[in-house]
């Protein structure tokens, strides 16, 4: 019987049975931010505990950095003194830190990839719950909490139970004007928000292999708003391609050696699995969320659901409380809704390819009068590469604010926030109440092309009839 | 540590399915270097509305004051992994939680607290709630041994994981100490790790 992915990479990466039934599992990459960090930090120290593999753990800051004023110290003092301990923390422990000096800081999903730090075949943990982004490139990579980010500081390892494996797959052409995050959004739509609950997602099929390492990332990054712990696709000559010549990636010998052992990961073509889905690319349509969960999906032309559309009480009254939240009537179309605010960045679409995409349709549009629209690329170097290329100046002149690189208005504990009840269309991933900094703003999950199409129209709109090039029509 | 078999305690409903992090602790109060303080902050959307003035919700509800136990809906913890979620309600005082669901990172960073999620169904959830909005003084009683909640003559069974409950009831719901005493085999582990050496 052959094996997956996810159970090669366990089994190679454990340490033994614990007592309570859970495995203590080596984590090879330990990614650290500021946020979530200095409370590990300090119960090392109060144990007086070294940082067991400091040449293993990396460390960025993105949370709460200002994306426009960056000299220190920041307006907010509170933001200052958190990026101090975290500078102060890793000199003392001895961790590699990508500080804003260094040039390579960004979101930390971002950095790990582009310094090529994510690899095939190991395990990876970030005290951040988008941590399965990194499984795009075939790794197993868990969101944690501040506890386990001491456990693995101190340890290299942590207490996890084995998870169970779902393989998605998705076959077929995505029709144009259809993006990675599209699929993804419509996956959650078909399996909610806790359908992925004692999951690794296992992403295969055509439409994946066809993917970009990029557009592989928008998908696992998104695989906790599933309810999965992991999101995976298996590692091919794309995954290898892109990691070759990264500034942590094997060179010489040990690189043919390595790509060796990260094709031996892949799952095994007679693996067996807990579950199987199929969907078919051509169903899926251009995405936008409507409600206060990202299940909680319709394509553009569809109407935003009634109450009475739910399946069951609950969904009805999961209905019932976004509908009052978003201020929307069942029954009434998504598009056409005025938006205040246009947001592209994050760790799920802030990487060099959702700029050059977009920009390639901007070119000549401008942002519709009233709207706010902000660009944050997710990392220095993306934000540096786009710069070289011009990029940036295509979204100035389109009339984008484009800023310096970190998490931004995704969850706003940085200046970058909604006011009051905007509505927001955002390339991030997470539609919860209050999410975007305002206890009532709002927020509209879509494409990076679609919250284009939405700026330059000033309300929700098709990018497929915005923009209207030839490869976009239908 | 406590073993940690029972939890008893008066109880506060919230209700909804799907509550995530965000919610429980809004991102604006995690700029913080220690996790005291955090109970403030618990459900501070939910309990406060935009002028600041509490809300109606059942947590700002006199009858409900020093509940310890948190009555709650389906995938409870949703959303980001930020152990600030359950540092803000075990400081807020809440001991814990009966609830449909939960997600696997909150229901993980909650029992290392040594603060007990238990899953319960609906109806018995709803069951108890009946019990507390009419009488809040009832004590639930939540066994973790026997999986059990009991409140006034009712009981209702519950579930828990296999591992959290061998964690809890016997006193290793940290993990800390028994990860550390495996320094060998975490070496022998990563040296065949090619990568562990770059």
């Amino acid at each position: 019987m052959g094996k997956t992915l996810f159970e090669k990479v366990w089994e190679a990466h454990k340490v033994q049975d614990l007592a309570n039934g859970q495995t203590q599992l080596l984590i090879g990459t330990h990614l650290v931010h500021e946020v979530t960090s200095p409370q590990a930090f300090a119960m090392l120290r109060e144990r007086g505990l070294k940082v067991r593999y400091p040449h293993r753990t990396f460390a960025t800051v993105d949370h709460i950095i200002p994306t426009d004023q960056r000299e220190r110290p920041f307006a907010d003092q509170l933001a200052d003194d958190m990026i101090e301990e975290l500078g102060k923390n890793c000199k003392e422990f001895g961790v590699t830190y990508f500080d804003v000096a260094s040039g390579k800081q960004g979101i930390v999903h971002t950095v790990g990839p582009e310094q090529g730090i994510t690899q095939p075949g190991t395990t990876i943990a970030c005290g951040d719950s988008h941590t399965s982004t990194h499984g795009a490139f075939g790794a197993i990579a868990f969101g944690i909490g501040t506890s386990q980010v001491r456990d693995v500081l101190a340890t290299q390892t942590m207490a996890i139970g084995k998870l169970k494996v779902r393989r998605i797959n998705v076959n077929g052409q995505l029709s144009a004007g259809v993006y990675a995050k599209d699929v993804i959004l419509h996956i959650i739509r078909i399996l909610g928000v806790n359908g992925g609950t004692g999951y690794a997602y296992e992403y295969a099929g055509n439409t994946f292999d066809n993917f970009s390492m990029e557009e592989r990332m928008t998908v696992c990054n998104m695989s906790i708003e599933g309810g999965a712990r992991v999101g995976y696709v298996n590692p091919d000559e794309t995954t290898f391609a892109y990691l070759k010549g990264r500034p942590y990636s094997p060179k010489g010998v040990p690189w043919d050696q390595a790509v060796e052992q990260w094709q031996s990961f892949a799952s095994d073509a007679d693996a067996k699995y807990d579950d199987v889905v199929n969907i078919n690319a051509a169903d899926i349509e251009p995405t936008v969320t409507w409600g206060i969960n990202p299940s909680q999906g319709i394509a553009i032309n569809e109407n935003i659901p009634a109450v009475a559309d739910g399946a069951n009480e609950a969904d009805q009254a999961s209905i019932a409380e976004a509908l009052e939240y978003m201020q929307f009537e069942g029954g009434e179309a998504i598009k056409g809704k005025k938006i205040n605010v246009a947001f592209i960045g994050s760790c799920t679409n802030g990487r060099y390819s959702d700029f050059v995409e977009v920009a390639e349709y901007i070119k000549g549009h401008k942002v519709a009068e009233g709207v706010r629209a902000i660009a944050v690329p997710g990392s220095q170097v993306v934000g540096r590469i786009l710069h070289e290329k011009g990029i940036d100046q295509i979204f100035r002149d389109a009339g984008f604010d484009w800023r310096d690189a970190g998490c931004s208005m995704c969850l706003a504990m940085n200046p970058d926030k909604l006011v009051g009840d905007e509505l927001c269309a955002s390339s991030s991933n997470r539609n919860f109440k209050g999410r975007q900094g305002s206890p009532t703003g709002r927020t509209l999950l879509m494409s990076p092309l679609m919250v284009a199409a939405a700026a330059v129209k000033g309300e929700v709109s098709d990018a497929r009839e915005v923009f209207q090039p030839e490869s976009l029509i239908l | 540590m406590d073993k940690i078999t029972q939890v008893k305690g008066r109880c506060v409903p919230a209700p909804g399915n799907d509550i995530d992090t965000d919610r429980i602790i809004p991102a604006r109060f995690m700029k913080c270097v220690t996790f005291d303080g955090l109970g403030e902050y618990f459900f501070y959307d939910v309990r406060f509305d935009k002028e600041g003035n509490k809300t109606d919700h059942a947590l700002n509800d006199k009858k409900f004051e020093g509940a310890t136990i948190l009555l709650s809906g389906n995938n409870f913890g949703c959303g980001s992994s930020r152990e600030h979620a359950p540092q803000s309600i075990y400081r807020y005082g809440i001991r814990a939680v009966v609830a449909e669901g939960y997600a696997e990172i909150f229901f993980g960073n909650s029992t290392t607290l040594g603060m007990p999620c238990v899953t319960a169904n609906k109806e018995d959830i709803a069951s108890i709630r009946e019990i507390i909005e009419d009488d809040p003084s009832a004590e639930l009683l939540i066994d973790i041994h026997v999986l059990q909640l009991s409140i006034k003559d009712q009981t209702f069974p519950c579930e828990m994981r296999d591992s959290a409950r061998e964690a809890l009831t016997s006193g290793r719901w940290d993990p800390l100490g028994s990860l550390i005493e495996s320094e060998k085999q975490v070496a022998t582990v990563a040296q065949k790790l090619p990568y562990m050496s770059i």
